[in-house]
């Protein structure tokens, strides 16, 4: 409780330090993964995390220091050749992307591990910084470190604002932007090389294996709230911060844990309790959806069911009556006389029910709209007669009043159904 | 040397389908995702017994591509992320798990799981009655070899034939999963085992990297497992050597050379077709 | 004798119904045609006759019998497309195909196996072609190296999707020659085209397809200038309205338990 406290107060300058590079990191990924997330390049996240190490271990030989703008440099040198000569292979031979992109990543990845090897037998002091860049460092970023994140994460965040609605129109459709005259060549090498710094950044913070997931799990996560663009950067970028937070916290409070893990771990959570709860999208209001549903069909078969027997001149109705009619289950049916009967729908006395006069009319739009789609099947569909029941049992419990409006006038106010049944209005 | 020939020579024929498949970067995914079975397998048995860890691969291999199923049917997430959702995802836990067993039994820590040393394998020894009879990882390796190969030569046909076209199959009557599952578990171990030995980033170098090579000199599938082998056996032998000679990392070092073939093998593509053009022009 | 016959069959694809309880029956020894428009549902229809999608409601019979008990006896062409032609194979590695069962994947070709397999390559003309590379076959080629492999597999029905679909005039007669001996022969096909000119030359019964069965019968008798209308002219833009809702709200399409009126 005493560490909650502590952290979240945010006095200790460590633990300041260390929050605010988390979240400049996070929000750095989360509006490029935006990008790559929508262009389907999801996984070129995980082929320059891996790319651009044999680019920091060269870019620290020749500077001779772990300053981190040599570093950076290598880095965005390797990325760019590497997915340069990943575009080549997919354009040139039969390879496909899978295989290209698993190649670059471990070829780059193997000569990296030669250059370190190289670079720790010649004994460097200083090599230490190069272990960090691969796997992570969250809980040791210094003063340094924070003003290099703060000045790409404005440079990005500069960028996709100018260029906002360009980059909007080639994660779109690059054809359409390239009719439109657009040079997508350039936009391209600028998304591109955005991906690749912000790769370079978010490296020192999760190390090279759980980079791809700082791109793309926030961003798959914003997918399932929003569909508009400049929502989808804000919730992936919330999520992206509040999980480097907590994982920052994670390792604070508990001896010896990582920091960038956590931080995945955190991801993958709010992006599978978005699954569940997401508006929409998620699983718990799809079921819900089911069950609303549900329970309309049933409501208006049991109306429906109460006008055809007062159709058929039976004026005592009782459940069994009902029953006799048409099969539900008695419990359902129960229910759903009983949910009717709090709407106001259906009225009780005894065991006798009758529709109210709301009831009425409600029916009447059920039959009718059933006697109308078995109409517009015959009419328009050339359906035969013992064929349009069934279709229109489901979709008298679609048909919105708009739809239903279009269907009256196609069909021109018609008063019989194809079985010579009066359309009740 | 022996150890990442035979880990190669699994790892290639494997990967060979995973290329034709266009599933190489769920090979990824499993690769990175069975730590957490490793290490489970570490805390449970508290000593490095091959069954249960290839257990718990198996079982995280599984896990990993039904977690990726579920991201893209219950969410309609594209397949690519969530490949990367579910490999990142397993392998934070894993390394967690790590942390959370330091001081404890398990032997294994990220720079290992990154990079892995073959090197240090040869140091396992197994005596039985007081006569060398190989390296650990040598002895656990070559039995999974020896499956993959039985799998490959007697499944060669349902391999082929989920391979190339998975409706006509179904319509068969086989059932596709089936093979696809066999498949990838079948990665999943051979993945773990090459763990201590290579690193989870550098088993997908031997799955992808010489198939590749093979397929783009070869149109015939029995040829492109053969050539897929050899490319093995020159990386791993010339990778092998030259690292010692320089003295750096044995696995990136094999990994490097078989990029480097890929990357002649294809420019050699590139003159051929080039010359040939050349000779057709002339004779026109 | 009836060769297929659909029953109350609505499908499905992703969530939006496209073929709404449709009703049919085709006869055996003939050569048929599944037309429609784009998205009229012949290709999903194909795909449910083979169990590669489940129907939401209604069943297929081929020979009057499940499918599971005469895949045997039924073959599918799918279409060119779906497969990936850099696939490291032969023309007779393909054709071979055709010989794999269920129960004896595991075991070699025999000498009968390679016969049949042979022959069917030869049928189609491709005999100088079987040791070459499919990805070196030009696109009518390819199409025919699928037909030997229905062939190959000795069954009464073929199922085609698109076998016309980007093939060269050659090609196209060479097909259409193979497919009247097959015919002759007593076997059915069941093809999915879409190219409304060559419809009456090619085949002897019509399926005209769009959501629901427009016609079925002899092809003279369907393709008339009102089914055509019926099935071409005038989008049903109430039906595709409905469509979106049902998906967007997950509707069910069949509610179960309404037989009693």
């Amino acid at each position: 409780m005493n560490n909650l406290l502590e952290f979240f107060s945010f006095t200790n300058p460590t633990v300041r330090t260390v929050v605010l590079g988390t979240v400049l990191i996070a929000v750095c990924s989360s509006i490029v993964g935006t990008y790559t997330y929508l262009r389907k390049r999801s996984l070129v996240g995980d082929v320059v995390a891996h790319a651009i190490f044999p680019g920091i271990c060269l870019g620290f030989v020749l500077s001779g220091s772990k300053n981190p703008i040599f570093l950076m440099l290598g880095a965005i040198a390797a990325g760019w050749i590497a997915l340069v000569l990943m575009d080549a292979i997919v354009a040139k031979t039969k390879l496909k992307t899978d295989t290209a992109q698993a190649f670059i990543l471990t070829f780059f990845f193997g000569l990296g591990t030669v250059f370190l090897a190289y670079i720790q037998k010649s004994g460097s002091a200083a090599q230490t910084g190069l272990h960090d860049f691969l796997l992570g460092k969250a809980a040791n970023i210094t003063q340094f470190d924070l003003a290099v994140f703060g000045v790409i994460s404005l440079l990005l965040i500069l960028l996709v604002l100018t260029y906002y609605k360009v980059f909007k129109l080639i994660s779109f459709n690059e054809d359409y932007a390239a009719s439109l005259g657009y040079n997508v060549k350039f936009y391209r090498f600028l998304l591109t090389t955005m991906t690749v710094v912000a790769v370079a950044v978010g490296i020192q913070a999760v190390g090279v294996v759980l980079m791809s997931a700082l791109l793309i799990t926030p961003a798959a996560t914003a997918r399932l709230w929003t569909h508009k663009l400049q929502h989808l950067m804000l919730i992936a970028g919330i999520f992206g911060a509040l999980s480097g937070i907590f994982g920052a916290y994670v390792s604070y409070a508990a001896v010896n844990m990582p920091t960038g893990p956590w931080f995945v771990v955190f991801l993958t959570f709010f992006a599978l309790l978005s699954i569940f709860i997401a508006p929409k999208n998620g699983i718990l209001s799809k079921l819900k959806q089911k069950r609303i549903n549900a329970n309309k069909i049933n409501r208006e078969n049991v109306l429906k069911t109460f006008y055809n027997l007062m159709e058929h001149g039976a004026e005592q109705i009782n459940t069994q009556l009902i029953l006799e009619k048409r099969s539900f289950v008695p419990r359902v049916l129960e229910a759903t006389l009983h949910k009717l009967k709090h709407q106001g729908l259906v009225q009780r006395k005894g065991n006798i029910y009758s529709l109210t006069e709301e009831g009425m009319v409600e029916a009447k739009r059920v039959v009718r709209l059933h006697r109308l789609w078995e109409l517009y099947l015959t009419k328009r569909m050339n359906y035969k007669e013992d064929h349009i029941h069934g279709l229109a049992e489901s979709m008298e419990h679609i048909i919105t009043p708009e739809i239903e409006k279009d269907l009256l006038k196609e069909l021109d106010y018609p008063t019989q159904d194809p079985h010579q049944s009066k359309i009740p209005y | 040397m022996l150890t990442a020939v035979l880990i190669g020579t699994s790892c290639s024929l494997l990967g060979s389908f995973l290329i034709l498949r266009k599933s190489v970067m769920i090979g990824d995914a499993i690769s990175h995702s069975v730590l957490p079975g490793i290490v489970l397998a570490f805390i449970f048995t508290e000593e490095r017994a091959a069954l249960p860890i290839l257990i718990g691969a198996a079982v995280f291999g599984v896990l990993t591509t039904m977690f990726i199923q579920f991201l893209q049917r219950k969410s309609n997430v594209q397949e690519g992320a969530a490949i990367g959702i579910s490999f990142t995802f397993f392998f934070a836990l894993g390394v967690i798990m790590i942390a959370l067993s330091t001081g404890g039994n398990v032997d294994i820590d990220q720079d290992c799981v990154l990079f892995g040393e073959i090197a240090s394998t040869y140091l396992d020894k197994i005596f039985v009655n007081g006569y060398f009879v190989g390296t650990r990882s040598i002895l656990t390796i070559a039995p999974v070899l020896l499956i993959v190969i039985l799998f490959v030569v007697f499944g060669m046909k349902g391999l082929r034939l989920t391979s190339f076209n998975e409706d006509y199959a179904k319509a068969l009557g086989i059932n596709v999963n089936a093979w696809n599952y066999a498949l990838l578990m079948l990665v999943s171990i051979t993945a773990v085992l090459s763990f201590e030995a290579v690193g989870a980033v550098l088993v997908v170098g031997f799955l992808t990297i010489p198939p590749a090579s093979a397929y783009l000199i070869t149109n015939n599938l029995s040829k492109m497992l053969w050539l897929s082998v050899v490319f093995t056996l020159l990386s791993a032998v010339g990778g092998t050597l030259l690292a010692l000679t320089l003295d750096v990392t044995i696995s990136g070092m094999i990994v490097s050379v078989a990029g480097i073939l890929f990357l002649l093998t294809w420019s050699g593509k590139i003159i051929m077709t080039k010359s040939k053009k050349i000779e057709k022009l002339s004779e026109v | 004798m009836i060769s297929l016959e659909a029953h109350n069959l609505t499908v499905a694809y992703d969530k939006v119904p496209v073929l709404w309880d449709i009703d049919f029956e085709l006869p055996t020894g003939k050569i048929i045609g599944i037309i429609g428009p784009n998205g009229s549902g012949k290709t999903t229809l194909l795909k449910t006759i083979m169990g590669l999608i489940k129907p939401a409601s209604g069943y297929v019979k081929v020979f009057e019998q499940d499918l599971d008990e005469v895949r045997q006896r039924v073959a599918y062409v799918p279409q060119r497309e779906s497969v990936d032609w850099d696939f490291p194979a032969s023309v007779q590695d393909v054709v071979e195909m055709g010989r794999y069962r269920k129960n004896s994947l595991f075991r070699r070709l025999t000498q009968t196996d390679k016969e049949i397999v042979a022959n069917a390559i030869e049928k189609v003309k491709l005999t100088a072609f079987k040791d070459r590379q499919i990805s070196q076959l030009s696109g009518g080629q390819q199409q025919r190296v699928f037909i030997a492999r229905a062939l190959a597999q000795g069954a009464d029905i073929f199922f085609m999707d698109e076998p016309f679909v980007g093939v060269d005039a050659t090609t196209e007669t060479a097909i259409l020659d193979l497919l009247t001996t097959m015919r002759d022969e007593g076997k059915t096909v069941v093809i999915v085209h879409h190219d409304l000119q060559t419809v009456s030359g090619y085949f002897d019964h019509l399926v005209l397809l769009n959501t629901r069965v427009i016609a079925c019968g002899p092809t003279a008798e369907v393709l008339t200038q009102e089914n055509l209308s019926n099935a071409y002219g005038g989008q049903l833009t109430l039906l595709s309205k409905i469509q979106s809702i049902i998906k967007e709200k997950e509707f069910p399409i069949r509610e179960k338990g309404f037989e009693k009126r």
